[in-house]
């Protein structure tokens, strides 16, 4: 992941046509665009319920310029399953399958085919972009709502913490597990292009943090900054897990290394009206338990 | 970019979509303020190279283009205003939709 | 040549998928339907037959499977039963809607509350209104012939085909059935033709939101509809089916000597009443029968073998013509809070075509409770009785059930 790639060298393709239904600073949007630009034009992509339903159009027109087959809230492990088994009966070969579900799809009502679809080896790349929240349908929490956050079903604040699918997709041993940010869409497409050449063939996990304006509270000129801020808050760690081994992506690793400084959780929680209800004491909890996280990472470098 | 045309389709059995610009309007319509570069703060324009492209690089809807300076498609472009605000030369600005006639 | 085999429903049913060149398959194990696919995951492994066999974790991703598959191009097939096919209902009216030829084996089975594996008829008559096509099966013979069938006209029509026989009653006993050869059935049957596929040359995607209005914000968007439109084409192509299901069931009986309409007849042509029944109790039927006309009662038996799509003109127009004036229903299933679907379908379809007729419904064997001929002809001769007493009209009765 150490590349030095630039803005200029990476593909001029794009594989999302504009004039979306995204909302204005929609992150996903931002992650699709460079997931795809790594994937290339042979791509055959899946989604469930979900924001990107939506992105992707409404009949009898899309903004999508990959074959996509939409598919039922809960199943999108199961229909890639079937899609990849199509593919290799009928001998076509070089076409990636691409699971595009947000975090309701993934972590709530979606898990049980994802489990089984990893636990079957599908060859797969299985993407949840993480808005942390069911945002399509008003901003309800998900089992991936982070400890604290204002939704319109925990109006004081979630009281559980999240899920870590990152943790559970790895206890899968899936080969290829990584955690993106759209705010960094270099890290991001790198490790796309990683997943689609280094692991063919077998199931691969990307997790992508998808802040999103409306539904977390902030202003839509800064969704690349709250999504930076939950990586240099350590909130959002980024790394891949290869094999079971953890491997710090730099952002975070520079922070392990003591190169660049963590910045305190309370700046991400202040920059977003979701988290106005977090009392000192909570904040103090979390911020020790970020701090005792980046403490175990130190055996990661 | 070209349009993809519906001319030659027929109805369906099921549900297809074809890909086509625009699909869910002129998206441009929905900012309340709209991005403007000043090329004479622009990195490419000043050194006349491809470096920075960060707006490029940031745009959710790839409406910037990656050219010597950027262009941005006004037809499309939702005024997220993330272009600006991640502008390391400060080059863009964001200004009121009503101060412009198209 | 085809094999001259001693096989249970399930293995007929496992055959006839190998046969028809199945391509994807989505397996989940459900009592009494597990040996079916079975069968199909050692045809595979050794090479019987060249497929993708994927064991699901659920039926709701085995028929996920089975959609995701057809999308891309393959023929694809899953079976089930009871609480199984349940939880794939969204998935079946997906299937229908996506127009998909998809073939699923309902195995019937009891459903659930309480847990109950043995056979009625609850779980597929349930999904009737999905827009799948349905076939009740009535020996291990027609099973086999019915999934060769069920591929062709699903292919043709791009509706999914539910073939369905009862558990344990057909699917674990053994008959003689008679299996055929490759070449034929590769001729019967061609290789699938989607209608559209998920191919990276030619990029689409499929099942988008679709309005209830038609878009009119693009040039020639018009002509394309919106969501009305769409599920109206699947409506007008499962009424107008049946020319294509008889076709294809009249090809099969003159390449391979045996056919089986839409229904089939036993003894009506001067019958003053008809039983009518759906799967295997048909056969039943048939020998109470011979019991009654041995006792000098002119009664005949009439097996519905497509329930969907109804084929109520057909039934009318059959019940207009047959001197019967009595038809006695005896079913494996009902709609809660009113009565038995072929009953009240049956009843609605003579009264569009203004066909008067006395209908009486009777239920028997629910949750698999066992019955015999002489259950059958008690229930008919009470019908026959009260008739006799003037009562045409008839409550919906429970046969050999504690009240």
């Amino acid at each position: 992941m150490e590349k030095n790639l630039l803005p200029k060298d990476l593909p001029k393709e794009e594989f999302l046509l504009p004039g979306t239904r995204a909302c204005s600073g929609c992150a996903f949007a931002l992650a699709y665009r460079f997931a795809l630009k790594a994937l290339g034009k042979r791509t055959i992509a899946c989604t469930p319920a979900s924001c990107s339903t939506v992105l992707s159009g409404m009949y009898p027109v899309t903004s999508l310029k990959i074959p996509m087959l939409n598919t039922a809230f809960e199943s999108t492990g199961a229909a890639l399953s079937g899609i990849r088994a199509a593919l290799d009966i009928l001998g076509k070969e070089d076409i990636t399958v691409l699971g595009w579900a947000g975090d309701g799809g993934t972590v709530d009502i979606g898990i049980q085919s994802l489990s089984g679809a990893a636990e079957r080896g599908t060859d797969m790349i299985y993407v949840c972009y993480d808005n942390e929240a069911y945002m399509n349908t008003g901003v309800q929490r998900s089992g991936s709502t982070p400890y604290g956050a204002f939704t319109t079903t925990t109006p004081t604040g979630k009281l559980q913490k999240r899920k870590n699918m990152p943790a559970i997709l790895a206890a899968h041993g899936v080969p290829y597990v990584a955690t993106a940010n759209s705010s960094y869409p270099i890290d991001l497409y790198l490790k796309f292009k990683k997943a689609k050449d280094e692991f063919k063939g077998k199931t691969r996990y990307i997790h992508i943090i998808a802040p999103c304006p409306p539904g977390w509270g902030f202003h839509t000129k800064d969704f690349i900054k709250i999504g930076r801020l939950a990586t240099q808050s350590g909130l959002w760690p980024l790394y891949e897990i290869i094999e079971g081994k953890m491997i710090l992506s730099k952002p975070t690793r520079d922070i392990v290394l003591g190169k660049k400084k963590r910045v305190p959780v309370t700046d991400y929680f202040q920059a977003q009206s979701r988290f106005r209800t977090l009392s000192d004491v909570q904040i103090q909890q979390i911020q020790a338990e970020v701090d005792q996280e980046f403490e175990s990472f130190k055996q990661n470098l | 970019m070209p349009i993809h045309s519906l001319k030659d389709r027929k109805m369906p059995i099921s549900s297809i979509a074809t890909p086509i610009e625009g699909e869910g309007g002129r998206t441009g319509t929905w900012r309340t303020e709209r991005p403007v570069l000043d090329p004479t703060k622009c990195a490419t324009v000043k050194q006349n190279k491809l470096v920075c492209l960060l707006c490029w690089l940031y745009c959710p809807e790839a409406n910037i283009s990656r050219t010597i300076p950027p262009k941005i498609d006004y037809v499309y472009c939702k005024g997220c205003g993330a272009c600006a605000e991640e502008c390391p030369s400060k080059a863009i600005t964001m200004e009121e939709e009503g101060n412009f006639e198209d | 040549m085809g094999r001259k085999l001693v096989l249970n429903g399930n293995h007929a049913a496992a055959h006839a998928c190998k046969d028809a060149r199945v391509q994807v398959i989505a397996a989940y194990p459900i009592t009494p339907q597990s040996p079916l696919t079975e069968l199909l995951s050692q045809f595979v492994e050794h090479g019987d037959l060249k497929a993708k066999y994927i064991c699901v974790e659920s039926e709701h991703s085995a028929i996920t499977v089975c959609i995701a598959a057809s999308s891309t191009g393959a023929r694809t097939f899953t079976a089930t039963s009871a609480n199984g096919l349940l939880l794939m209902h969204e998935q079946l009216h997906w299937a229908a809607g996506a127009r998909l030829p998809i073939v699923l084996a309902c195995v019937n089975r009891a459903v659930a509350a309480p847990w109950n594996v043995w056979n009625d008829q609850q779980d597929s008559i349930s999904q009737r209104d999905t827009g799948w096509i349905q076939i009740y099966c009535e020996d291990n013979q027609e099973i086999y012939d019915r999934i060769i069938q069920a591929y062709k006209i699903a292919e043709q029509l791009y509706i999914p085909v539910m073939v369905c026989f009862d558990g344990y009653i057909l699917s674990h006993t053994l008959m003689p059935v008679e299996t055929i050869d490759q070449d034929s059935i590769d001729e019967f049957l061609p290789p699938y033709k989607p209608h559209i596929t998920l191919d990276p040359e030619n990029p689409c995607v499929l099942n988008l939101v679709t309005f209830p209005w038609i878009r009119q914000d693009h040039p020639d968007i018009e002509k394309l509809g919106g969501y009305p439109e769409l599920r109206y084409q699947l409506q007008q192509t499962l009424l107008s089916s049946f020319e294509v299901i008889e076709q294809v069931d009249r090809e099969f009986g003159e390449k391979f000597g045996r056919d089986y309409g839409l229904y089939i007849e036993y003894q009506c042509a001067d019958a003053d009443y008809i039983l009518m029944a759906m799967g295997s109790i048909a056969s039943e039927a048939t020998v109470a029968v011979d019991l009654l006309r041995e006792e000098g009662y002119k009664i005949g038996m009439l097996s519905l073998k497509l329930f969907r799509p109804f084929p109520a003109e057909i039934l009318a127009a059959y019940a207009d013509r047959a001197p019967a004036s009595t038809y006695i229903i005896i079913e494996r299933g009902l709609s809660y809070g009113y009565e038995g679907a072929v009953c009240t379908e049956f009843k609605a379809a003579l009264f569009t075509h203004q066909i008067q007729k006395n209908v009486h419904n009777y239920l028997i064997g629910i949750g698999g409770r066992d019955f015999d001929v002489y259950q059958i002809i008690e229930a008919t001769k009470q019908s026959i009785n009260a008739i006799d007493n003037g009562q045409t009209y008839k409550e919906m009765e429970w046969i050999n059930v504690q009240k």
